[in-house]
This record gives structure tokens, sequence and C-alpha cells, in this order.
């Protein structure tokens, strides 16, 4: 089938404002996905676009854009899940609230650097193990976290928060998704300062449980709901 | 063009499990930097699925002296019996080491990490299976990227995020600094230093149908042998026994593991007939050629290129209980273990995998070659294992050889972790007692011209052209099954594609910001060295031994071809030799591989 591709354009380099691009390929298939799409753009018609991509099948998380005005991963949307009429129109830009660096590609620095203002690390809470073997832990302990270890830092959640896009000082969804994996992990020592990274101005409080980044995780991390275990360990103090 | 010029002890290219490893242990000792051309949580790494290797014994008697020896054997006797030692030893501490870090792993009901089988990995009195693989459901890799970059930024490792390295500076032929353009707005960077470790992982776009990201286009390999080194054992690379069909993307082993069958389309289980005693788990080779014989003998699935893979619960049980195991499955238990197996079906096929089988093709999977090294990482530039100063390699990139022939499964993860904690721990200390080589005169001169002749080039040829035909006649050619006039064939049409390349190139965009127009056409110059070398290596090697099936030569031949193949850049070409002596020092000898 023949579909159109409708691409937020801008190069700073050239451009004074960003532009709609416009293509048309031939010969799509319903499994196609949208990633080998935009590339078909690229190589076949325009080699100026411009995207980031590696793993092509949503595990690096390189390529969260907005399709049709929701969040995704270019690489696990198939042309047959939009409901396209032969000739039917899909419509790319990149992700809201960092800046575009050249066309669908942003700045990623601000989203790592409230990441990175968590303490995403281990911080044992007891000494090496005498025997030099591994901690232990029980499965129920182990399954305490599980959701949160499957983030991937695509931006997908963060990028599509109104909170986010109100004040790029709030450290957002995906931040708090990975406190909380060390949060909840019965080996680790720094849940309290964790807490009180996220009970400041920028943290957990900023989150009106809007529910949008949910739906947008690309892993189906239950994202709102480990916000709001955050809260309620704020609460109480303690996990 | 304006250079930027840095200085730091130690260079790591690359930010995957072998690039960070490397970094943490070199940035306790020295000055340390890690260029990376993708943010490291983006490396290939994560996409690993199944286990990493390690005899922990948790669950079931093991031994690293079984775990050396599967990997010999599963190598076709080509792995290096010091470096399988190295390996099988070494990656007790590893894993353990890893989980101190913080990396969760799943757990069995003592609390201990968790285990399954894996293809090749076996009890070596009984011969049966043996638990062997660490896991963390199917993400095992995602996790160790993860924890790996997360314990960098806590012992605070300095990364320069989505810089690529386009050039291995040399003075007098010695190894000082690295060339890098920084992606975002495309200068130059030379970074002088004294210790450079690569660890840009594999290269399987190199085929038409793989497991690997668009980003594993052998830069490394390529830049290395750019500089005058040889390339070791490039015509071994491993396809995969079950990519999904029709999109190459990797099924893990681990569904077999878990108890998954292959069945052909007369609803046989055919790996039976090819490796009687451990059956769906032989060793990769083994598996993928038996499924390219099933596909020529027009049982693949409705007469076309695939078979399926069972792993419906109801076909578990059935097989469980014939083996006379009292191990039950359902439907639960297959989704826990394998969330993400499940996700790609559904995403990519439509399908649950435990209400209906997955069709499955071989695809190009990992490299065994690479740039040729010692057991403490270090570059050699001689079959006699002359040392570069200065230069190391781990990880895919880097050629032990612990792989061998063939790699097994959940082994590749393992030396990201071993070798790439010898390569930091080495550089540490060579740049301790090691000056600084001073960079030469204009030290990134040649390679600004080469990028400007691309970024100006006004030809007719479009990269993804030159792609698409190199990765065709790889696929048709040099991949499960090779004999002599497929490997000409491809060896003429790779060197048409690569004049093409050199006079005939077409990119569009001339910019400076985030031109991966231009970084993409680049790749494929990379991509093209790498095939040119691949597909003389394999006319050379006329056996047939893992990796390399030779249809005109089906026999292993151990009395010429017990050796690695050198590759070496010489004036007008390349020269082939098999000059590097393979160790046997844990003494076995080769035998016929019966699985
Ligand atoms: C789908 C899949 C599943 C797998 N499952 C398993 C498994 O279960 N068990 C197992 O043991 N193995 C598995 N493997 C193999 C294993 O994952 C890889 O071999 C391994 O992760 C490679 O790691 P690496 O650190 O060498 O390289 P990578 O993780 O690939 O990292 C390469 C790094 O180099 C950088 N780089 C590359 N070129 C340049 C350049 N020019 N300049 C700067 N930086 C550059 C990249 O940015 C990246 O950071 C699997 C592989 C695949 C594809
Ligand atoms: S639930 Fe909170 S974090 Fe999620 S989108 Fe809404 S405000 Fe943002
Ligand atoms: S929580 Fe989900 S959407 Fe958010 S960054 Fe992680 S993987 Fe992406
Ligand atoms: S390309 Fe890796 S997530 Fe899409």
């Amino acid at each position: 089938m023949k579909v159109k591709f409708r691409i937020r354009r801008f190069n700073p380099e050239v451009d004074k404002k960003p532009y709609w691009g416009e293509y048309t390929l031939d010969n799509v298939e319903p499994t196609d996905r949208i990633l080998e799409l935009l590339h078909r753009v690229k190589w076949e018609q325009d080699g100026t676009l411009t995207l980031r991509r590696s793993c092509a099948h949503g595990v690096c998380g390189s390529d969260a854009v907005r399709i049709n005005g929701v969040n995704k991963l270019a690489c696990k949307v198939l042309v047959k899940t939009l409901d396209l009429k032969d000739g039917g129109q899909v419509q790319v830009e990149p992700i809201l609230g960092l800046p575009v660096v050249k066309d669908l590609v942003v700045d990623f620095e601000p989203f790592f650097d409230h990441y990175r203002a968590v303490m995403p690390y281990f911080m044992p809470a007891t000494p090496r193990p005498g025997d030099g073997r591994e901690r232990r832990q029980s499965p129920e302990d182990r399954a305490r976290f599980d959701d949160t270890t499957k983030c991937i830092l695509c931006a997908c959640c963060t990028t599509s928060c109104p909170s986010f896009w109100a004040s790029g000082e709030y450290v957002g969804p995906a931040a708090i998704v990975n406190a909380h994996r060390f949060i909840f992990d019965s080996r680790d020592g720094a849940t309290q300062e964790r807490l009180n990274i996220l009970s400041e101005e920028s943290g957990v409080w900023r989150c009106r449980t809007i529910f949008n980044c949910t739906p947008a995780c690309p892993r189906e991390i239950e994202v709102t709901r480990a916000i709001g275990e955050v809260k309620l360990a704020i609460q109480r103090n303690g996990r | 063009m304006d250079v930027k010029t840095h200085q730091f002890d130690v260079v790591v290219i690359g930010a995957g499990g072998a690039g960070m490893m490397a970094a943490l242990y070199a940035s306790r000792g020295a000055k340390t930097a890690v260029i990376s051309k993708l943010y490291p949580t983006r490396s290939h790494t994560g996409t690993a699925q199944g286990g990493i290797g390690a005899a922990l014994a948790n669950l079931d008697e093991d031994h690293w002296e079984w775990h050396a020896f599967d990997t010999v054997k599963g190598g076709d006797y080509l792995t290096d019996q010091n470096a399988a030692e190295t390996l099988a030893r070494e990656a007790i501490d590893a894993v353990i080491e890893l989980e101190l870090m913080g990396l969760p792993f799943d757990r069995n009901p003592d609390g201990t990490i968790s285990q399954r089988r894996f293809g090749g990995h076996t009890n070596n009195q009984t011969k049966k299976p043996v638990r062997r693989a660490c896991h963390a459901a199917d993400r095992t890799g995602h996790m160790i990227l993860q924890t790996l970059y997360q314990n960098c930024i806590k012992e605070k490792v300095t990364f320069f995020d989505e810089y690529q390295a386009i050039d291995l500076i040399t003075n007098d032929g010695k190894v000082c600094g690295v060339a890098a353009v920084c992606i975002d707005d495309g200068e130059i960077h030379v970074f002088h230093a004294k210790a450079i470790c690569f660890a840009t992982g594999g290269w399987g776009r190199l085929w038409e149908t793989t497991s690997n990201a668009h980003s594993l286009t052998g830069d490394g390999p390529a830049l290395v042998w750019r500089a005058g080194l040889p390339l070791q054992d490039m015509e071994f690379f491993q396809f995969h026994p079950t990519g999904l069909y029709p999109v190459g993307l990797l099924i893990t082993e681990a569904v077999r593991g878990e108890g998954g069958v292959l069945i052909n389309d007369k609803g046989e289980r055919f790996m039976e007939r090819y490796a009687p005693t451990i059956k769906d788990l032989a060793s990769r080779d083994v598996v993928a050629r038996s499924i390219y014989l099933e596909v020529q003998a027009g049982r693949g699935i409705g007469g076309k290129r695939y078979v399926h893979l069972d792993v419906r619960p109801e076909t578990v049980n059935r097989y469980l209980a014939e083996a006379g195991e009292d191990r039950r499955v359902d439907a639960a238990y297959i989704l826990s273990k394998l969330p993400d197996i499940t996700d790609f079906c559904h995403t990519y096929l439509g399908i649950d995998p435990t209400k209906s089988p997955i069709p499955i093709q071989p695809t190009a999977h990992y490299g065994m070659g690479g740039i040729p090294t010692n057991l403490d990482a270090e570059v050699i530039s001689t079959g006699a294992g002359t040392v570069v100063p200065g230069l190391y390699a781990a990880g895919e990139v880097a050629c032990v050889s612990v792989h061998g022939a063939n790699r097994l499964g959940t082994n590749s993860l393992t030396d990201l972790i071993v070798f790439g904690r010898k390569a930091g721990k080495a550089m540490a200390d060579y740049a301790r007692q090691a000056d600084f080589v001073p960079l030469p005169a204009n030290p990134a001169g040649k390679i600004v011209a080469e990028i400007e002749r691309i970024r100006k080039s006004s030809g007719k040829t479009k990269p993804y052209m030159i792609r698409q035909e190199m990765q065709k006649v790889m696929m048709d050619h040099v991949s499960v099954f090779r004999e002599a006039p497929g490997l000409q064939k491809a060896l003429d049409t790779v060197r048409e594609l690569k004049s093409r390349y050199q006079d005939d190139l077409a990119v569009d965009d001339r910019g400076m910001r985030f031109n991966t127009d231009l970084l993409e056409a680049w790749e494929l110059g990379c991509m093209l060295d790498l095939a040119e070398i691949t597909t003389l290596s394999a006319m050379e090697r006329k056996e047939s031994r893992g990796g390399h099936s030779r249809e005109d030569y089906p026999k292993r031949d151990d009395v010429n071809f017990l050796v690695h193949t050198m590759a070496y850049p010489e004036k007008g070409g390349i020269r082939i030799a098999h000059d590097r002596a393979v160790d046997l020092s844990l003494g076995y000898q080769p035998a016929e591989r019966v699985y």
C-alpha cells in the first residue's frame, strides 16, 4: 500500500523555524515498522532526515518519537496497528519537552541529569558476605521491584507528562521509576537519601497523577503505580 | 577544520558491557575517558537475553573444568584452551561481582542466583544439560548494561557520549591516540592517550538477516586494520538458529532451555535426528545447519524458509514426560521466565507463544573473530604474539580466542566481564609506568580529508544501495554454508562495491550538525573492508569447522587447519596466513563433535 509521511523537520544550521516535510512511500507492508519506513525516507528520498536508532526491536530506547500525537518507539509500531487506509497519513514529530537538536533528535542531557540526580545506583545495606558468594535475596523480595528494573530510559513517559512540560525542573517519571528500583530493593541501604531527594521541590509532589506516563511506557511498566509507592514511602518515612 | 585535543591516560572506545567494565577498573588507577557513539545504555549488550554462563553450581553439580571443556568443544577445538580456562575459572567470581554491584538476578528459593540450561553446556560425566546460565528473566544483558552504567555514575567515570571514533592515530608505528567526531556538532576531537581499548562490539550488519543493531558496523576492527594491524578468524561468524521470521530479531536459546523444541513441517522434532543426546540444546552451529538442511529438504513450514519453535506448555510437557522428567510447566511459568520474548512475538507477529509456535530462521549473530589479543587483553600484531604497546581490545570485538569456531550461548556476557576487567586492570598498570607517545604533526589530517571527501561526494550511488547489495551477497554466499564459487562471487561483488564507494558515492547531507547521513556512509566503508577480509579468510579455510561450513570441504581437517587464520593488511591487498597456533594447554585433544 501507499503511505504518506508528514515529518517535523528542523535543522538549526539552515532553517529559521521548524516545518513539515511530506514524503510518500509505495509498497508499504502492514508488518513494516515505522522505523523501517523512516529509514526508507532517509535512504531513498532525503538523506538529511535525522533520527536516532540502534537495536530496532524496542530494547535500547533510542527512537522515542511522537507518532500521530502519541509517544512511541518507532521500531515497535507496525503499520497495521495505525489503522491506515491506502494512501493514509502518518505524522511523526520529536518528543516534547526536550530541546530539538535536529529533526527527530532531541537533547537528552536534561533527561539524564534528572536520572543521575536520584542516586540510580546500588548502595549496599550490608557488607559483602564473608563466604565470597552473592548476597542472598528471596524470590519475593526480588519480585518487589521487578517491574521498575525493565526501564530502558527512552523518555516516552517523562516527555508525555504535563507536569514536566510545565516545568523542566521536575525530575519526571523516568527518574522516579529508577529511584523506585533501588528504594524497594531489600539489599539497598540508601532508601532515606533517595526519599529525601524525591521529596524536594523538584520531586514526586509535582506529579498530579494525570496518568499520561503509564500508557506511554513501551516496557509496560506501571509508572504511576511506582510513583504512588514512592509517595507512600515518603509519607511513611521508609519502604 | 578546527581540531580539539584532550589528554587521558586511558581511552576506552565503546560503552557496552566490555567497555564499561574496562572503564570501571581503569578509572580506579588512571585518568580514563570512555567515548561511545551511542549513549551507554543504548549499547547492544542491553539486548542480550538468556544469561551469563558461570559454574556457580547453585542448582546442579558443576565445575569450572566442565565449563572450560564445553567451551573448547563448542568452539570445535579452535578455542585457545588457556583462554577457555581463564574464562571458566574467573566467570564464577565475575558473576558474583555483578551481583555485589547490585544486579537483580532471578533467585532460587534459597536466595542464591537462579540458573538455567543453555545449548552446549553439559555435565561432562552424564553428557546431559546442566543449569549454568545465570539470568535475570530474559533481559540479562539489559540488567548488566544498566548495572554497569549505574556503577560508572557512582564512581564518576568520564564519558564522551555520542562521540564516534573514526581513526586510530599512530606515530612512527606506535599507538598514541584516537580521532573522534562529536556527533552533535560535527567537530573532530583528538584524544591523546597512553592506553587505548577497543570495545566496539560486533558487525552483524554485514548480513541481510541479523539480530544485531543498526549500529553494529565493525568500526573497531576496521580502524585497527587501517592502522596496519591484523584481524583474526574473521571467517567465523555465528548464525544463531532462532531468529524471528522474517525480521531476524533474536529468540533466545533460553526458550529451548526452558523446554521449547524445534518442529518441521511434518511435525517432527528433527533435532532428535541430528543430535540424539541433547537434541534441541546442541551447539548453535549444529542447530543452524540442521534447520537449513530441513528447509533445503522441503520440510520448512508450508515449504517456506522457516521452521517452528514450539514452547506451548502442552508440547513442552509432552517431551518432558517422554524424557522421564518430573518437571511440568504452564503458561504462567513460561510468561514469567520469558516476558520479553512473549512481548516480541506479540508486537512483531501478533502471536502468543504459549498458544502458537514461533516461526524462526537462522540469523547473523556473533563474530567469533576480531582484533587478536592475548589473555591480558593486549592486542597482538603477529601469529607469534608480538604485543602492540598501549593497545587493548575486549568483548565481542576481540578475539582471545575463547570462542574458537563457534561461541556457546551465555559465554559472550561472561567474556565481556572477565576480559573487560582484565583490560581495565592491565591499562591502569600500563599507564602508571608508560609515557605518552607524542602525537604526530597534524594528527587528524588524513581522516579529516576522508570525512570531507564523503561529505562532498556527489556521485550517483546512495550508501543504502551499496549496503543492501553487500548484505545480500554476504547472506547468499558467506553465511551458514559456503563453497568456492559462491565465495568468489561474493569477493568480486564486494570489490566492485568498494570501487563504487570510492568513486560514485552520493551523500545528501553536507552539514555539520548530527550528520548521520555522513556517518552511515563512513560506517559502510568499515563494513566493506570487513566483508572483503571475511570472504577471503573463508576462501582460504578449506575445511568445515564450527560456524564455517564448506560444502566443498565438508570435513574438519585437523592436520592442516587446527590453527587460527590471520589476515594481514599489505600493500596492494590482504595476506591470509595460518600462523597463529591454537593453545592446547588443558590437554583436550580434538575429537569428533557429537551432541
Ligand atoms: C539479541 C542478542 C541476544 C544476545 N544474548 C546473549 C546472551 O544471552 N548471552 C550472551 O552471553 N551473549 C548474548 N549475546 C551476545 C552479546 O550480547 C554481545 O556479544 C555483547 O553484548 C557485546 O558486548 P560489547 O561490550 O562487546 O559490545 P556492545 O554492547 O555492542 O557495545 C559496543 C559499544 O561500542 C560503541 N561503538 C561502536 N563503534 C564505535 C565507534 N566507532 N566510536 C565510538 N563508539 C563506538 C557503541 O556505542 C557501544 O557502546 C546476544 C546478542 C544479541 C544480538
Ligand atoms: S502521573 Fe505524574 S508523572 Fe505521570 S504523567 Fe501524570 S503528572 Fe506526570
Ligand atoms: S519508565 Fe518506561 S517510558 Fe519511562 S523511560 Fe523507562 S522505559 Fe521509557
Ligand atoms: S531502536 Fe532500540 S528501542 Fe527502537
